[in-house]
């Protein structure tokens, strides 16, 4: 044996192992740690490469391509204000309905839902969320726009004298349609970030509340809505980003004109939906003005998205490490 | 109950078994060692501290475990008494921002030092934790094979060594008919002996023990605490325990430790009826802690 | 104010009280009325053409007569969406691995998670671009194909199976991992053996969630599938999907082809649902152990 050879320094091998055998850990440890490194490397690629598809677009209009309003095909002419303004005034509208009801919906579970019914009715939010975008629109299609355009008209009658929203002839798909629709699709997500706020606001607070004399309303406004407000805003930023970014339920109720509507029931655009309507016929700058639309769309969600994980992480900071993660999957409309 | 002997020779064989195979990672230096020197390895710790960021848990001590004894680790909640075994099989430092200097020798093998790698520190310095804590996913047999198969041996005689884990447990006559169970589904008292088994089967030679029975009923520790005294024919043990009576039924020697510091370290019997310094008399007592 | 000893609750504040507690309760119910609506008109509109042909025939392009029923769609968004999971799951689950097991919270680590988040909030049809400029554009392959669809739909998949998988792996307690690390086990093999079993159907948990999140969309799979009426099992071609074709039936003058959308959605939400409900069934077994 070489036990001897070796000596008292042989006696150290006993704790070593050989290099062949420790491969397999480092081959896990580089191998996963390039895996996570991917996925930076892979956006900021697919980030430089939309800037330099869309290039010569921004270099021929400047920034008049997000301000100017003319975007005329026939004249090959792309200046996207009615673009940008058809985003913000349908995620607008999706964020006035929708919040809302979001939050009144996440307080009416967790606060006054019986406990036996808390579970279902839970998950009948979460399955808003499990209907596909081009589901929505077709139903927005076929009944929502038919159906509501009496109620549209009265509306826009009745309310004549308050600029924007009344005076004007709604047609048949408009901004309103597409917000409503919007509003729909964000409620689940909103809902549960709401939700998961909610249930961080420590029972001692609301205990606090209840033992002052306070009514279970009192107790909601005293204790559980300033606790959770920043989470609240969170959730509604997401849902503003996904709002902004939905594509197919829009361009299917929008109307697909490239003009600044003058009121709440005419027909507009969204960054998306000219992406997803002109993308088959586009050629050359066409082309490369639709690839601009989608680069302005990738930077306002992630804007909006980047501002919404700050009050997010500000709003669950007291619920530990699992609350992040857990909103990230609701907010990825993943629904458990 | 085989006679210690008998297991002693099955031992031996066994490591020089093991030291045929690479993958074991024990160097025929140790097996032959182990051939002729019947006494197990003790862990002799030098100027050990430890810390947790920047919390300074153990604060420079020196405590010997001799080879073939139970050593006991007696004091309070906090003194450091699990940490100081954590740092012997090097598990101390899986806990982020946790680091530890000083020297753990078992035998003349430097556990930190250079070039040392963890996983053969720790085939040969064995654990057993405060609660069972069984694999979850896998069935009794699977989970006292788990260390062999864990660490990569291939073994023609798993069965074997499995089988005879669980006897040297006194596991084998409870479980032998439901050894493709799950290792779950014994009660608290089978699991922690299962997690014994489970540290018995890669044969260490210490085998350090975090108050491995403050989750079991009186009867269940009564067991453990009769195989603690069967397994130290065989294996250098450490046990950490917040009971002093278990410290005076088991241990050999015993040592009181108090915020970081080893206060003293004696025959068991001397610390509990005749302590030299005034803590230590104060907490067997009962005075504090 | 009435100066009594218990001041009883004022008639104001009851109504109040009253009145919000029954505008939240409103808008709850008000919250459903859509999901209501919807799955009344999909089974009013769409179980009407539901028929066996409807289930074993292809889009045929004719001006008169049945229009065909939605097979290669079914057939296609299975394929598109199996490809997808078999990229998205292993490097999701991978990423997901480093983030508990290595990157901890390390600076990169959380970079890592800030980004994987941003990922949930960047639009499909951003996706949907990157992907044509990279592969479509590029001419990679071919033009449009449905593999590329599939890549596509994993970017969208990613995040949810990144962020299911580290909230269940964080739940395998770390005595295990601990128990593991004792035995002398290297960590690749505490991962493999240990950890992925021990969190298994939470990790399909997860990955059902990101099938279902992956079936529905649409924008991604126009720019780089397209779209084609007849059957195919090449996903080096173009292919249809279920998305796709009721997007393009959608804007059908014919009655035919509209019902045949109806009937399309009703099929696609139900295979939504179908993984959906899997999917908790998993979680509900994973809370229990």
């Amino acid at each position: 044996m070489e036990a001897s050879a070796t000596g008292v320094r042989g006696g150290r091998s006993a704790l070593e192992r050989s290099p062949l055998s420790r491969l397999p850990d480092q081959v896990m440890q580089w191998g996963l740690s390039a895996l996570a490194a991917l996925i930076l490397i892979l956006l900021a690629y697919f980030f430089i490469r939309l800037i330099g598809q869309s290039g010569n677009v921004f270099s021929k209009y400047g920034l008049s391509f997000v301000f100017g309003n003319d975007w005329d095909v026939s004249r090959n002419i792309y200046h996207g204000a009615a673009l940008v303004v058809g985003t913000l005034i349908t995620s607008a509208i999706a964020l006035i309905i929708g919040v809302p009801v979001a939050v009144a919906t996440a307080l009416f579970i967790n606060e006054l839902c019986p406990r036996r019914l808390r579970g279902p009715f839970a998950l009948l939010v979460d399955l808003l969320a499990a209907v596909p975008s081009v589901v929505y629109g077709l139903w927005g299609v076929f009944v929502l726009c038919p159906k509501l355009l009496p109620a549209e008209k009265w509306f826009a009658k009745t309310f004549s004298f308050i600029p924007f929203v009344g005076g004007g002839t709604p047609t048949l798909y408009n901004y309103f349609i597409a917000g409503l629709i919007l509003a729909i699709m964000i409620l689940p997500i909103v809902s549960a970030i709401a939700r998961e706020v909610i249930s961080t606001v420590p029972a001692e607070h609301k205990e606090a509340a209840l033992a002052l004399g306070a009514t279970r309303w009192e107790m909601i406004r005293i204790a559980v809505l300033p606790y959770s407000r920043s989470g609240i805003t969170g959730g509604a930023m997401l849902g503003l980003g996904r709002a902004l970014g939905e594509t197919i339920a829009v361009v299917l109720v929008i109307g697909n004109a490239p003009v600044i509507g003058s009121h709440l029931f005419s027909q507009g655009y969204t960054l998306a939906a000219v992406i997803a309507n002109e993308f088959g016929e586009a050629t050359g700058i066409h082309t490369s003005a639709l690839f601009a639309a989608g680069l302005v769309l990738f930077v306002l969600t992630l804007i909006v998205n980047i501002i919404a994980r700050g009050f997010v992480a500000r709003g669950t900071r007291g619920a530990r490490g699992t609350g992040g993660t857990g909103i990230g999957l609701a907010a990825s409309g993943g629904e458990i | 109950m085989i006679p210690p002997e008998t297991k002693r020779e099955e031992r031996v064989g066994m490591s020089t078994a093991g030291g045929r195979s690479e993958q074991t990672g024990i160097s025929p230096d140790v097996t032959a060692r182990s051939a002729h020197d019947v006494a197990g390895r003790g862990v002799r710790v030098q100027d050990l501290n430890a810390y947790y960021g920047s919390f300074h848990s153990i604060k420079g001590i020196d405590i010997d475990f001799p080879p073939n004894r139970v050593t006991a680790l007696i004091g309070p909640s906090g003194s450091g008494k699990s940490t100081v075994i954590r740092c012997i099989n090097r598990m101390h430092e899986e806990i982020p921002g946790a680091r530890a200097e000083g020297s753990v020798m078992l035998d003349e093998l430097d556990v930190y030092g250079r070039g040392v790698d963890i996983t053969s520190v720790r085939r040969l310095i064995g654990m057993v934790f405060q609660k069972p804590n069984p694999f979850p996913t896998m069935s009794v047999f699977d989970n006292v094979a788990a260390g062999l198969r864990l660490t990569g041996a291939r073994r023609d005689d798993l069965r074997e060594r499995v089988h005879s884990a669980l006897r040297a447990v006194g596991l084998w006559d409870e479980v032998k008919d439901r050894l493709n169970g799950p290792g779950v589904g014994l009660s608290g008292g089978q699991q922690q002996r299962l997690c014994i088994a489970r540290t018995v089967a890669v044969e260490p030679e210490v085998i350090l023990m975090d108050e491995p029975c403050s989750a079991l009923d009186p009867v269940a520790t009564l067991k453990i605490e009769e195989l603690i005294d069967e397994l130290k024919e065989r294996y250098t043990i450490a046990i950490v325990t917040h009971n002093m009576q278990q410290a005076a039924r088991v241990a050999d020697t015993t040592a009181f430790m108090l915020d970081g510091e080893l206060i003293e370290h004696a025959p068991t019997n001397d610390v509990f009826t005749n302590p030299r310094d005034e803590r230590t008399e104060r907490y067997v007592t009962g005075k504090f802690g | 104010m009435t100066a009594s000893a218990v001041p009883p609750v004022s008639a104001r504040r009851r109504r109040t009280d009253k009145l919000m507690r029954g505008l939240l309760t409103a808008a709850a119910v008000i919250a459903l009325v859509p999901l209501v609506l919807v799955v009344y008109y999909l089974l009013y509109r769409g179980l009407g053409s539901w028929s066996g042909q409807f289930f074993t025939s292809d889009p045929n392009g004719n001006f008169l007569g049945y229009p065909g029923g939605i097979r290669s769609a079914l057939v296609g968004t299975l394929e598109i969406v199996a490809l997808a999971t078999l990229i998205a799951v292993p490097i999701g689950v991978g990423v997901a691995l480093y983030l508990t097991e290595y990157g901890k919270q390390s600076p990169f680590a959380n970079l890592v998670r800030y980004f994987v988040d941003v990922m949930t909030g960047v639009p499909s049809i951003v996706f949907g671009l990157f992907i044509y400029i990279v592969l479509v554009l590029a001419h990679v392959g071919g033009g449009f194909t449905a593999w590329k669809g599939s890549i596509a739909l994993s970017l969208l998949m990613l995040p949810v199976v990144v962020r299911a998988s580290e909230v269940v792996l964080l739940l395998v307690p770390a005595s295990l991992r601990e128990a593991a690390l004792a035995l002398g086990a290297p960590r690749w093999r505490v991962v493999t053996r240990v950890v992925l079993p021990t969190a298994r159907s939470g990790l399909l948990t997860g990955s059902l969630l990101a099938v279902a999140r992956g079936m529905g969309e649409t924008a991604p799979l126009l720019f780089t599938t397209a779209g084609a009426f007849g059957l195919t099992f090449s996903l080096g071609a173009q292919m249809n999907a279920l998305p796709i074709q009721i997007y393009q039936d959608i804007q059908s003058p014919r009655a035919q082809v509209i019902d045949r959308a109806w009937g399309a959605a009703l099929a696609l939400v139900v295979l939504v649902l179908i993984f959906n409900v899997i999917a908790r069934a998993f979680s509900r077994r994973s809370r229990m152990t």
